[in-house]
């Protein structure tokens, strides 16, 4: 009896992870879409900048560079992690990860659009973007927390106009 | 996640995009270690059943990550610099539940482009692309020592 209670609060939690976990991407999808339409003018490169500018005499003319940032610690759904957990048994495509990985990526580079923004940047150069998973749950761990940091990170290169 | 360099410039490309490169100091480096698990885990654990942004964790690591560049930026003023470049940033988690936060780049010295100041301008534009990459090179030798620290 105490077992079929604990399965049945079990797939509670499943359905309402499912529920609001599914609700909760596509909104943030939403604004992840809305938000990179609005900084499409500022690009964002991982060239250096003078394969950017190759001109030098446009490259005489920069009136300040920063370094900008963005980051954020992204969670998957407790659905999607057990998913992946039965996934793991069989090996194949995590696509349960490959949208939380997507999700964090741009939402960072995102981020750090908006920082450039403030300070009246032109573009971008040489972003990196890197990755490092919090909780450290290695496979088969139980209760960890399966969420992935991602840091996205170059410098903002304002030219006189 | 503004944070204020003050004084010195801080980028993550070779030079200081405009400027030229006069002095090297070598390289600087600021770290911070962070427990991840302050007060606002259960908060995460919670959080982590609908999934999403884990808002509490995004701060701590921001706070850490800008405490380790305010040190690599003390290290860069006292030897006397005024930009970092090629700023490098990395995190590993050297114990469980815990993660360092580390920073480094070159500390060096930039000054404005001579040209600018130049009389001809046009004829210094004209000479260029005879030459190497301006920003490559800088306009004296590099001191090979480092300089000595000025005075506190």
């Amino acid at each position: 009896m105490a077992d079929l209670i604990q399965i049945f609060f079990t797939c509670i939690v499943l359905l309402f992870a499912f529920a609001m976990g599914t609700y909760l991407e596509k909104r943030h999808y939403k604004k992840i879409k809305e938000r990179e339409t609005l900084l499409l003018d500022l690009p964002s490169v991982p060239s250096k900048f003078e394969v950017v500018v190759p001109d030098a005499n446009q490259r005489a003319r920069v009136s300040s560079s920063q370094l900008v940032m963005g980051s954020c610690v992204i969670s998957n759904d407790y659905f999607k992690t057990f998913i992946a957990g039965i996934k793991t048994f069989f090996g194949g495509h995590l696509t349960t990860y490959e949208s939380l990985v997507d999700r964090a990526r741009r939402e960072s580079v995102i981020r750090m659009k908006e920082e450039a923004r403030l300070l009246g940047a032109d573009v971008i150069v040489n972003t990196r973007i890197e990755t490092s998973s919090i909780g450290g749950g290695s496979a088969g761990e139980k209760n960890v927390i399966s969420s992935i940091e991602v840091l996205a990170y170059g410098t903002a290169v304002k030219f006189h106009h | 996640m503004q944070f204020n360099t003050g004084d010195i410039v801080v980028t993550n490309v070779e030079t200081v995009p405009g400027k030229v490169m006069t002095q090297h100091f070598g390289l600087v480096c600021g770290s911070t270690v962070k427990a991840k698990h302050i007060g606002s885990d259960l908060l995460a654990g919670l959080k982590n059943v609908v999934g999403g942004e884990l808002g509490s964790y995004t701060d701590l690591l921001n706070e850490a990550r800008n405490q380790a560049m305010e040190r690599m930026l003390d290290q860069a003023r006292q030897l006397g610099a005024n930009a970092i470049v090629n700023v490098r940033f990395s995190t590993s988690s050297v114990a469980q539940g815990a993660a360092e936060i580390y920073v480094y780049g070159t500390a060096i010295r930039a000054e404005s482009r001579p040209q600018q100041s130049s009389p001809q301008p046009t004829a210094q534009a004209a000479r260029q692309p005879q030459q190497a990459p301006q920003t490559l090179q800088p306009p004296r030798p590099n001191p090979i020592n480092r300089p000595q620290q000025p005075p506190q």
